[in-house]
């Protein structure tokens, strides 16, 4: 929608608020009484100008067995995650899982060979219509209007609602001080980086896209790291001429759980 | 009328100082979480929730099972519920202070707790708990303080209570409505994704509270002169016995649903909870005899209120209303909240076990609520005698 049409449309809305038909008004003239019909049925979510998506390529990560590794490398250590040791208390923004877990209820039982066991990416879906910001009692997790699920550290007060409601467990909660040491006396989090924040105990913490970093014109870490093996495309979902809308059109991708109607914003080509 | 509850017996001091020597030793525990975190709990990145949302559910449906007294007296004007009433209001106040000290004890922030009151988010069930469970507490704070107080100045209570008491009816079903749609509003969580949890969990509070309340008004009878009258146990006996029927029947339907169609994700939690879940050659079932026993103590808790109730035996009725209460306390208080977290988004399994420090807090919030339970009780009961009501 450009500007000038979207402030002839605040300007009808103003006008014809007065006889209470301003929503009804605005969907007719803007063409997509059809449209508003599915947003309720939950198959579309956002107009937005902007939704930014990623499609990450599983055949490049199994050709070049320790690029995933790296790019969870770049995140965590651009994020300051502490590395907790117990697998009960990880926080992760950026990990891999074998494909028949990261895909458990999309899949059938008989995969090809190169997927039964391959380790694929998982991350926040950064969803469309995403549960986690429905649930949160304070708004901590919030959309952007770039369609980036974020998080106000400060604001969370821990009730961990958000990680019943995901259903791609992407959320984790500092179950112990991420600014402490290990057992071996060793800081949690190995080298600081003083451009991002780290986080206070007990608060829910998630992967951004790189929102910091898109703020001043950077890709995602991940993104950047696999540039060079064009592994991973990141760009608006919702700009038809953008390089990730091309290789949407182009090659078969699924998302984990499409069922579920949160439409997520990250894209697997198998 | 406080005054009353400062004055009692050697035994009534007794129970109160084992109550505090229970919510001390609580306290100190709480005191390592609040400087250690959540960590010091046996909840994971998988189990999320653990002991403290669970006993909060739980504890939701006994305040709201206050309504099974409240109800017939104000609304049919059943008067044999006279006496008791108020009982139900006052443990309808501790439950609920219960539920709201479970909910601090679960934060991982506790100091930030008000920030749902300065940042408003109607769009979360949890705003909605909030407010339903705070009104409630006032609403029963109000009703049956000033209730008492005017029994206790021999006078009938003042006309402008009566709004109060009848929003309080349908407030009790609220808190256990907006409760059960925390969970039965999530996408991803096949356990908790049906719509017969909110009438399932009130259902089960229509007989947990009761039975809870049938339990404590016994031992009253025991032990002071205070008399709930057989056609009061009557009544009661019939509503935990139609509620209890219709929360195992609410269980079966879910069971035919699970293993009728086939369906894979309704069935994954039912069979990590009854039978055990196969993962990868291992076989996860830390919850199985729980729940297996929940069956069993709830339907032999059923069949034996009904033989109380003939032979008039107040014994066997106590004994009746404990397996009740147990029965669905391991259900809703165990295997509702955790069951829910199996399998976990990967398809995998994590099984929860609480931690000492865990199980302290716990014991002291329903410490707390004993304390809060006996003094409100103390205080009516003294009332009552005194005015021979």
């Amino acid at each position: 929608m450009n500007k000038d049409r979207r402030d002839f449309l605040k300007l009808a809305g103003v006008t014809v608020a007065g006889i209470g038909a301003s929503s009804a008004f605005h969907a007719l003239l803007s063409g997509e009484a059809a449209a508003s019909g599915l947003r309720r049925a939950g198959v579309v979510k956002t107009k937005a100008e902007t939704r930014l998506g990623m499609v990450i390529d599983i055949n490049k990560f199994i050709e070049h067995r320790g690029l995933a590794q790296r790019c969870i490398d770049a995140c965590h250590s651009i994020h300051n995650v502490p590395d907790f040791a117990n697998p009960d208390h990880q926080v992760k923004w950026l990990w891999t899982d074998k494909f028949e877990h990261v895909f458990v209820k999309d899949t059938h039982y008989r995969q090809a060979e190169k997927l039964q066991g391959t380790p694929v990416l998982a991350l926040c879906n950064h969803c469309d219509n995403p549960p986690c910001v429905r649930v949160c009692p304070t708004r901590a997790t919030f959309k952007k209007a770039d369609g980036v699920v974020a998080m106000d550290y400060h604001r969370c007060i821990g009730c961990r609602f958000c990680m019943a409601a995901c259903p791609y467990g992407a959320r984790n909660f500092n179950w112990l001080d991420p600014r402490g040491k290990n057992e071996r006396g060793n800081p949690l989090i190995r080298k600081l980086n003083r451009r991002y924040p780290t986080r206070t105990i007990g608060v829910v913490e998630k992967c951004n896209f790189c929102a910091h970093r898109l703020a001043v014109g950077e890709l995602p870490a991940c993104v950047e790291e696999a540039a060079a093996y064009e592994a991973i495309f990141f760009g608006n979902l919702n700009d038809p001429q953008s390089a990730i809308s091309q290789v949407l059109r182009e090659k078969f991708t699924i998302t984990r759980r499409g069922s579920l109607g949160t439409r997520p914003s990250i894209f697997y080509i198998v | 009328m406080i005054e009353k509850a400062f004055q009692g017996s050697k035994g009534y001091w007794i129970w109160i100082a084992c109550l505090l020597a229970v919510i001390a030793v609580g306290g100190w525990c709480y005191a390592q979480q609040f400087t250690h975190g959540l960590g010091v709990t046996g909840m994971s990145r998988d189990v999320s929730w653990g002991l403290y949302i669970s006993q909060f559910t739980f504890l939701v449906g006994v305040a709201a099972g206050g309504l099974m007294l409240v109800l017939p007296y104000y609304l049919h004007n059943y008067k044999a519920f006279g006496r008791i009433t108020i009982l139900g209001e006052f443990m309808a106040i501790a439950a609920v202070v219960m539920c709201l000290m479970f909910i601090i004890a679960d934060l991982g922030q506790p100091m930030r707790a008000f920030n749902v009151i300065l940042h408003p988010s109607p769009q979360s069930i949890m705003f909605w708990d909030m407010i339903v469970l705070n009104g409630y507490l006032a609403l029963n704070l109000l009703c049956g303080w000033a209730i008492l107080h005017s029994e206790y100045k021999g006078v009938k209570y003042a006309n402008w209570v009566k709004p109060f008491i009848y929003l309080s009816i349908p407030w009790a079903v609220s808190i256990h409505t907006v409760t059960a749609f925390l969970y039965a509003g999530l996408p991803g969580r096949d356990y908790w994704l049906t719509a017969i949890m909110a009438p399932r969990f009130l259902a089960s509070a229509f007989a947990a509270g009761p039975a809870l309340l049938l339990i404590i008004a016994l031992v009253l009878e025991r032990n002071t002169l205070f008399r709930v009258g057989q056609m009061a146990k009557d009544k009661l006996v019939t509503i935990i016995t139609y509620a209890a029927i219709i929360n195992f029947f609410f269980l079966a339907c879910e069971f035919f649903v699970a293993y009728y169609s086939q369906y894979p994700s309704k069935m994954y939690t039912k069979d990590y909870l009854f039978f055990g879940l196969e993962r990868d050659g291992l076989i996860f079932n830390n919850l199985v005899p729980y729940m297996q026993a929940s069956v069993v103590i709830g339907v032999i808790g059923i069949a034996l209120i009904l033989m109380a109730r003939s032979r008039k035996s107040d014994l066997l009725l106590g004994v009746s209303c404990a397996m009740i209460f147990l029965s669905l306390w391991i259900d809703k208080g165990l295997g509702m909240v955790l069951g829910g977290f199996v399998p976990n988004p990967f398809g995998q399994v994590t099984q929860y076990y609480p931690t000492i420090i865990e199980l302290g807090i716990t014991a002291a919030v329903w410490a707390t609520g004993g304390l809060i339970l006996t003094i409100l009780y103390k205080v009516a009961i003294s009332v009552k005698l005194e005015k021979g009501l």
